[in-house]
């Protein structure tokens, strides 16, 4: 799993110019993928997930969003510096995304094979004849039965999962490095969402694709990624392997966060919440952005915001009463590996710190 | 409506024996016609095929299952907004449909719905305060100052500032809308309202304020939820009873806690494991049901699951199971329950569906 890193997002800025002032969306982003790995991207409505995701294929809405800072490094190579001609031919071929609703994201007036073709033919030296078998093969890819009748059929005659399945297999036809999934499942049924998950993780096994998964839900998480990245007011504020997260969360924000979901087990009373609501991404506190709902904020949390600090291995949040004195930065693994010494202790520490024993 | 109940945690006890709302054998089946003048009909689309259940005073029901499985068109007939083709609603004895003027105003004060979009749920050129009033100057109130009393203790009991009865919806975040459209439908003192998915738009910390407040609420006003939700984690915080559906039947039927502990129906079984546990590294029992659900227009014969059924027997396809009581209270529609010497039978998957 410990592949090379394939996409380098660096103190990434994206922020929508409005008259009413300036909104930081997305307000220093630090996070790198991986070859093969699955990188969750949680965070709640209005944390600027969406527009990270945005902001790395360059799709900015037209409205006044501009990506003011940072690098999005691609093997190295800063796609924010290049031309628009050459952002398309690494869109759909080295990065590509999936959205929530499949019914948007197909075109509801050509035929399920149409849409297939248009990402085929823009392969060089791509023949009809043979377009049109790689449609029905790109089908029976994704698990659609009966894809030689399917390929003719118009997006209303599918269900939303085979819709979502179809917009699949479009974004893997350029047998892309990085896939983005931007709440993939949400518009799909619990039953049919287990079947998409499983069938991503298959073509990610496939493929060997890097996939940057952005879901609200702990489930998905849980199920399907490997390194998990938090997002609030428009940072990670924690980033860490998947256990780690869910069994020893650092930060304040990532603890209440999984604590507030129902359960499907244990007791089924009262459910822990976070009070109050997230800032206004145009009137950002100078210190931690988590603060005035966080029930350990002291004095420095208000007055700065907090590094990041390593909490174990891979594993680091941006929290003062993490701080032990050495600070690195961002959501970079490989980075921070050995640059603060005994991690295990530091994260001992943190969760006494917040008054809480390791839970395994 | 005191501080005291506030904190009272635990559920009065329902009064009296009689349910609040008993559904009978309800049926819904929408006619699929071609063409306008010389129409004909192509078939029918069975939304709801004999659904029973009932709902006692201050309790919560969850009505659970995928899309198309017929819950919203259940809930929508219970709020006398969809005729049934067959069966009846009574609520406290009295069938609700074919109820008229005064008696039907009646009946919308004591029935009320919170559904699952606030952005949409709300009049945008309405205050907040004119449209938690609505209901109780429909209904003759008060005065003007009574009421303006009334919407004030709303706010309040809902967790939002009297002075924001001034706003309009747009002035809100998603949570304090649903806050409001849950203000709305309490105000005329409903026996039960109907939760149409209400958190299932909000985000996960939002989501459990909103479930808080809906049962400290339960606890004040002793109202009754009919909770239609899809989320199997949300329904077992909220509801005392669960009822699972499937293309427009009930697959199964038990206290909260009983179905939690035992799933029985094969379907269910499915639902639970689909679940994905906010806990990594746990892929045991998981059952992936192969294939869509069918459509409601060319059901499936005998049992409705049978097609994407692990347990799938031969007559399955032939009869179609009744909903048979596998332990006091907990009912489930399914042959391998069928008492013929197989309860408790533990089934052995036929062909497991899995990659």
């Amino acid at each position: 799993m410990n592949g090379e890193t394939i996409l380098d997002v660096r103190d990434l800025h994206t922020h929508f110019f409005l008259r009413r002032g300036v909104v930081k969306a997305v307000d220093g982003v630090n996070l790198t993928l991986r070859r093969g790995e699955v990188l969750g991207l949680v965070g709640e409505s209005g944390c600027g997930k969406s527009l990270t995701a945005l902001s790395l294929m360059r799709l900015l809405p037209k409205s006044g969003a501009r990506t003011v800072r940072g690098a999005v490094l691609l093997h190295g190579e800063d796609i924010l510096l290049r031309t628009p001609a050459a952002m398309r031919e690494i869109r759909g071929r080295r990065i590509s995304m999936i959205l929530q609703d499949p019914q948007t994201s197909l075109n509801p007036v050509f035929s399920i094979g149409d849409q297939l073709r248009e990402a085929f033919l823009r392969r060089p030296r791509a023949r009809l004849a043979e377009v049109m078998k790689a449609a029905v093969a790109a089908l029976r890819r994704v698990d659609i039965a009966a894809p030689e009748q399917r390929v003719g059929q118009y997006p209303h005659q599918m269900s939303g999962g085979m819709k979502q399945r179809v917009v699949g297999a479009i974004a893997i036809s350029g047998e892309p490095e990085v896939l983005i999934a931007d709440e993939p499942t949400t518009a799909l049924d619990a039953t049919i969402q287990l079947q998409y998950l499983k069938l991503l993780k298959r073509l990610q096994r496939q493929n060997g694709m890097a996939i940057l998964f952005i879901t609200h839900d702990f489930g998905v998480v849980a199920r399907m990624c490997d390194r998990v990245a938090v997002m609030y007011a428009g940072r990670i504020v924690e980033c860490g392997p998947v256990r780690q997260i869910f069994e020893a969360p650092a930060h304040p924000y990532t603890r209440a966060l999984i604590a507030s979901v129902p359960k499907m087990n244990g007791a089924a009373g009262r459910l822990t919440t976070i009070e109050g609501q997230p800032p206004s991404l145009m009137d950002l506190p100078a210190g931690c952005r988590f603060a005035a709902r966080c029930v350990h904020a002291e004095q420095r949390c208000r007055e700065a915001y907090p590094g990041t600090f390593q909490v174990g291995e891979e594993h680091t949040a941006d929290c003062w009463r993490l701080d032990p004195g050495v600070s690195i930065t961002g959501c970079h693994p490989e980075r921070s590996e050995g640059s603060s010494g005994n991690g295990v202790s530091v994260r001992e520490r943190s969760l006494a710190a917040l008054g809480m024993t390791s839970q395994r | 409506m005191s501080v005291e109940s506030l904190e009272a945690d635990h559920k009065s006890p329902p009064t009296g024996d009689r349910p609040l709302l008993r559904v009978e054998r309800l049926r819904k089946h929408f006619e699929l016609t071609k063409g306008i003048l010389f129409s004909r009909t192509l078939g029918h689309i069975k939304a709801v095929d004999d659904v029973s259940f009932e709902i006692r005073a201050g309790e919560t029901l969850g009505l659970v299952g995928e899309s198309g499985c017929g819950k919203t068109t259940t809930s929508r007939m219970i709020l006398n907004l969809e005729t049934p083709t067959d069966g009846q609603v009574l609520l406290e004895d009295q069938p609700i449909h074919g109820l008229q003027g005064a008696a039907l105003r009646a009946f919308r004060a004591k029935v009320q719905a919170v559904f699952q979009d606030p952005w949409s749920s709300l009049d945008p050129r309405m205050t907040v305060c004119r449209t938690i009033a609505e209901s109780l100057i429909v209904n003759a109130w008060g005065d003007r100052a009574s009421i303006a009393e009334r919407v004030r203790e709303l706010l309040l009991q809902v967790g939002l500032r009297p002075e924001q009865a001034l706003q309009y919806p747009h002035e809100f975040s998603g949570g304090q809308r649903q806050r409001v459209a849950l203000a709305a439908a309490l105000a005329s003192r409903p026996k039960l309202i109907v939760l149409d998915e209400p958190v299932s738009s909000l985000d996960v910390s939002i989501r459990a304020q909103m479930m808080n407040l809906l049962k400290d609420i339960q606890a004040q006003d002793n109202v009754a939820y009919l909770l239609v939700a899809h989320d199997l984690a949300t329904v077992r915080h909220m509801a005392d009873q669960t009822v699972v559906m499937y293309l427009g039947k009930i697959v199964e039927q038990a206290p909260t806690a009983v179905l939690f502990d035992d799933v029985r129906h094969p379907y269910t079984k499915a639902l639970f494991s689909a679940v994905l546990l906010a806990r990594p590294n746990r892929e045991e029992e998981e059952i992936e049901l192969a294939g869509e659900v069918p459509s409601p227009l060319n059901l499936p014969t005998g049992c409705r699951f049978h097609t994407r059924c692990p347990y799938v027997m031969p007559h399955c396809s032939q009869q179609e199971p009744a909903l048979r009581e596998v332990a006091p209270g907990h009912t489930v529609a399914c042959h391998l329950f069928d008492g013929n010497g197989s309860a408790g039978f533990q089934p052995a998957p036929a062909r497991s569906a899995g990659s």
